[in-house]
């Protein structure tokens, strides 16, 4: 089957004109390598966003309290008013579909000023109040210690939990940081435990710059009353979002006298209909990378059939004598057709191995950047070898293709006409 | 070796019809040494072009070899030709980006013998042109004689029954056109039927028999015997 002769012959015509032949195969080379690229960037997009959120609980949602936008029951509009701890145990018990209910409360950061100080150290970081709930919706990994737990919040217990940053900030290197006391807005608490965060996702401030009380510590130390800021939820399996969110909304406006008609007074985020949105977007993505690079791909295929014309044009001369001195057409085709395809093949693959070299590249300085640094929503720009090996029949195919038209023409080439005297 | 009868060819241009060959008859044997000549356009390339089964005819017969000439397929015209025809050309028709040696070894890349081979077999018949220093010389590195001789060497590879030659010296000068033909006249001593179209006197002088061309048909034929008499009508006129 491997005709040494043959692919000796090609590479001869192939060759010995280099101009002829480069210029046809950069066509394909730039269509693959564009392709390879967009597939890798669109993919390298996806990762980044889906890596970033990924463990975050996509079946939540999340509400806070607004100013009110209607009158309602006597109170005028524009009125300011706070959920509170006793809207937890209402909805707890009257909406069945929640899987986990988490209030989550904010301390000021003291505009900008330092809050936390440790000895000659001090920072200024979020404060936050949680629940042990709340890492069942937004995972943190736990470096040192505990998260937060029941009896922190049934004691109202002085206890913190810090990010990896305020760690790095408030302490050495080699230092146990567990038992430790830091004063935050002036009152001692006992560090329980370090964590960093698992997704990209930050409410009110990164988690690693975030100190975290047991919720109703906050609500104590902090002079909150029973007041509750912020309401994560996630619904039981089955249940879509939406529905617990209209649900517990409705119950919490109507214990607020609060119009049930009022978009504005009860902030909500759903996260199922924002990753719905998002997974919208990254097929349009993908589509536009796959009709971009396609396209551009058949310019390529399209100016190597164009060029392979002109060299069977230019050539025939060279095919009459071909044919006169007992070339059979099959040769001749075989010939058109085997250096078209190799000629796309050769290009295509320098630039599916350019594509793929350089999304390594990519690849390799993205993950040399420190794990806790900035990290953008960009990570592992790959293509799949599926991609590839696709794209690799595709190119044969094309190859084919381009050189099957020339080949066509060159077959008409009547040896006396190509061979007539001027 | 061939054997022509009636033999009618006529080119369709549009609505324009060109009858060149009329009915034309043509013996020749094997071992021949042949000059075909005629006014421009008298067609002969036309009648050299049926003979090489280059292209086909209207009316008649042809028998090449005892084989009738009539409607053959592209491959089997190729094969035809690529073991019983050798072709020289006037412009010599080398490939430009093959050296002396591949361009003569190419008749055998279609009969599939190894690159090693050929090429070992092309030298051997460079090297009887006295041109086997040249062999690796491209094409535009040679004088138009040396090209001829390669396309000679090329025509002779893959031992043909008959070489044809449209006007093979006619892109040479006089002394070159010599020196072409008696390698043509050494082809044809060891047996091969050589058959050249040629409009100088001189050039056909120099083979054994002469057929003229005129109003397509043969018009008038020269053999051996009569040739010195030709040469003196020739000079006289
Ligand atoms: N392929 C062709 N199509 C149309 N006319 C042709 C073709 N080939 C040759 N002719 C015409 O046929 C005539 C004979 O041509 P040709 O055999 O080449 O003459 P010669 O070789 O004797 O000069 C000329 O008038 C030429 O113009
Ligand atoms: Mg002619």
């Amino acid at each position: 089957m491997f005709d040494l002769d043959r692919w000796n012959e090609i590479w001869h015509a192939l060759a010995k004109n280099k101009v002829r032949s480069l210029l046809t195969a950069f066509g394909v080379f730039w269509g693959i390598f564009m392709l390879i690229i967009m597939a890798g960037a669109s993919n390298g997009l996806k990762n980044g966003i889906v890596e970033g959120v990924a463990k975050f609980a996509t079946n939540s949602c999340f509400m806070w309290s607004n100013q009110t936008s209607e009158p309602y029951k006597g109170f005028k509009r524009g009125r300011y008013w706070n959920m509170d701890s006793d809207d937890l145990t209402y909805v707890l018990n009257n909406v069945p579909e929640i899987e986990y209910l988490s209030p989550k409360n904010f301390g000021s950061r003291m505009n900008g000023g330092p809050n936390t100080i440790r000895g000659f150290k001090n920072g200024s970081y979020n404060v936050k109040g949680d629940y042990p709930e709340y890492v069942k919706i937004d995972p943190y990994t736990v470096l040192m210690g505990r998260w937060i737990n029941e009896m922190d919040i049934l004691e109202k217990r002085k206890v913190c939990v810090i990010g990896q940053k305020v760690f790095e900030q408030m302490f050495d290197a080699k230092e146990n940081p567990l038992g430790e006391y830091l004063k935050i807005s002036g009152v001692y608490y006992q560090v329980v435990g370090v964590i960093k965060p698992e997704t990209q996702i930050n409410i009110n401030g990164r988690a690693e710059e975030s100190i975290f009380l047991p919720f109703t510590t906050m609500q104590q130390t902090y002079n909150m009353g029973n007041m509750v800021h912020f309401l994560a939820i996630t619904a039981k399996k089955g249940v879509p979002v939406s529905v617990v969110e209209e649900k517990v909304k409705a119950l919490i406006k109507s214990r607020h006298s609060i119009a049930p008609t009022d978009t504005q007074a009860l902030n909500s985020v759903n996260i199922e209909q924002q990753f719905q949105q998002i997974s919208g977007l990254f097929l349009a993505i993908g589509m536009l990378t796959w009709i971009v690079g396609i396209g551009t791909l058949m310019a390529g295929v399209i100016g190597v059939s164009n060029i392979m014309l002109v060299i069977v044009k230019e050539r025939t001369k060279e095919i009459g004598v071909q044919r006169a001195l007992g070339a059979s057409p099959r040769t001749i085709i075989t010939q058109i057709m085997l250096e078209s395809v190799s000629l796309t093949i050769v290009a295509g693959y320098t630039g599916l191995s350019l594509g793929v070299g350089l999304l390594e590249l990519v690849n390799k300085i993205l993950e040399s950047r420190p794990a806790t640094g900035d990290r953008a929503f960009f990570t592992h720009p790959e293509v799949s070898i599926t991609v590839a090996l696709a794209s690799l029949l595709v190119l044969v195919l094309a190859g084919l293709f381009a050189g099957s038209i020339p080949a066509k023409r060159a077959l008409l080439i009547k040896p006396i006409e190509a061979l007539r005297e001027e | 070796m061939i054997s022509i009868q009636n033999l009618h060819k006529s080119y369709v241009t549009g609505n324009n019809s060109l009858h060149v060959l009329k009915g034309l008859n043509l013996e020749i044997g094997e071992g021949e040494f042949v000059s075909i000549m005629g006014s421009s356009g008298s067609g002969k390339s036309t009648l050299l072009n049926i003979l090489g089964v280059l292209d086909d005819y209207d009316q008649g017969d042809y028998f090449l070899n005892g084989k009738k000439i009539w409607g053959l397929t592209e491959t089997q015209a190729a094969i035809t030709r690529n073991a019983m025809i050798g072709f020289i050309f006037q412009s010599f028709n080398l490939i430009s980006f093959k050296n002396a040696m591949e361009n003569v070894a190419l008749p055998l890349y279609y009969q599939k013998i190894s690159r090693k081979k050929r090429n070992m077999i092309a030298l051997e018949y460079l090297d009887r042109l006295g041109l086997k220093p040249w062999a690796h010389h491209l094409p535009s590195e040679m004088s138009g004689g040396q090209k001829q001789r390669v396309a000679i060497a090329r025509a002779l590879i893959s031992n043909p029954k008959i070489i044809l030659a449209d006007e093979p010296t006619g892109a040479l000068d006089s002394q070159t056109s010599m020196e072409v033909m008696e390698i043509l006249k050494n082809v044809n001593d060891q047996g091969i039927t050589v058959i050249i179209v040629t409009h100088e006197h001189d050039i056909a002088a120099m083979t054994k028999k002469i057929i003229r061309l005129k109003d397509g048909i043969i018009g008038e034929v020269i053999t051996n015997g009569d040739l010195q008499l030709y040469r003196d009508r020739v000079k006289s006129e």
